[in-house]
């Protein structure tokens, strides 16, 4: 028990996140989280509006449940399995962060400036959290899928278009990161 | 429910994520700032052991659970949709550190947060919907 609850190093990250990859494989369907967001829309009644969201979304039960499954961990780890959040996080980063104003960096997960439940109902952090949410459904579907379709399901299969599709996700996150956070903090 | 396994195998890959913090903002941050090596070994670890299991997936090594040959969809080609959606994503990504997964393994975490992000996603995947014919390739 003592090994599950404390941090896991790195290197144990990659082999169980293609081992996950193997059986979602395995299991016979392809492995991907974005298409959700096209699936969820479907459920809502985007059907109604677009001719593109008129699938038969019980096609996709089984992506549904791993998503039940996701949100299922996240509750388990949070409340369970990591009794400290604190990160090891580089100390040029933490200064960094300090100096932008961020409270408690590395200190949990999460920083209290854009996560807090009273900035999240606040104007401006209710801005960054939905705008931020819209790039990320719009651009995931723009580009035909995510961090684990593209940059892990992608690439290891060599594929071309997930090569670039992982190019733009590093333009954009440098972009974000060393400009966006910036301005906004 | 023949189905469940995916179930399981969801709240697997949510411990995995959470254990090794690839669902914390800090950790993106750092990437993005390339002062850390953490989420670039996670990342290319995956893909690493990911590439041996997809040698064996096409080789017809290893079949699925039906006996049938793995073969993974291939990914729509295109310069401009890759590129240019990728940015987007990248810009979403870089700013509240969440991605596809793991926003819903933050749910978990942040409810309140994570909402606002997945209802923002579902906004922009129907955006991208309605915008689809239109959009260069």
């Amino acid at each position: 028990m003592e090994i599950v609850l404390q941090p896991w190093p790195w290197f144990v990250g990659g082999p169980l996140i293609a081992l996950t990859l193997f059986l979602y494989f395995y299991f016979g369907k392809n492995f991907g989280a974005s298409t959700n967001f096209e699936t969820l829309c479907t459920i809502a009644g985007a059907g109604r509006v677009s001719n593109y969201f008129k699938k038969d979304w019980k096609e996709r039960d089984f992506a549904l449940l791993f998503v039940a499954g996701l949100i299922i961990g996240g509750f388990i780890s949070s409340n369970y399995l990591i009794p400290n959040q604190a990160i090891d996080l580089n100390p040029t980063t933490i200064e960094e962060l300090t100096e932008l104003g961020f409270s408690n960096p590395a200190k949990s997960y999460f920083p209290d400036e854009i996560f807090s439940y009273e900035i999240a109902m606040s104007l401006k952090g209710f801005l960054i959290l939905i705008l931020s949410g819209v790039c990320i459904g719009f651009g995931t579907r723009y580009a035909g899928g995510c961090t684990s379709g593209h940059a892990i399901t992608g690439l290891s299969n060599f594929e071309i278009p997930s090569l670039l599709a992982v190019i733009g996700f590093f333009i954009g996150g440098i972009i974000a990161v060393w400009f966006l956070i910036p301005l906004i903090f | 429910m023949k189905n469940i396994k995916f179930l399981v195998l969801g709240i697997f890959f949510a411990i995995v994520l959470s254990k090794v913090q690839a669902i914390s903002w800090f950790r993106f941050y750092e990437m993005f700032k390339f002062q850390s090596f953490h989420m670039f070994g996670i990342i290319g670890g995956a893909v690493i052991f990911s590439a041996m299991i997809m040698q064996l997936f096409k080789k017809g090594i290893i079949k699925d659970i039906n006996g049938d040959k793995i073969v993974p969809k291939q990914k729509k080609k295109g310069v401009v949709r890759t590129l240019v959606g990728g940015t987007f994503f990248g810009l979403g990504w870089g700013v509240s550190g969440a991605c596809a997964a793991p926003v819903f393994v933050i749910l978990g975490f942040k409810w309140l947060p994570a909402l606002i992000i997945l209802l923002g996603a579902l906004i922009g995947a129907f955006i991208y919907g309605l915008l689809s014919n239109r959009l260069p390739n």
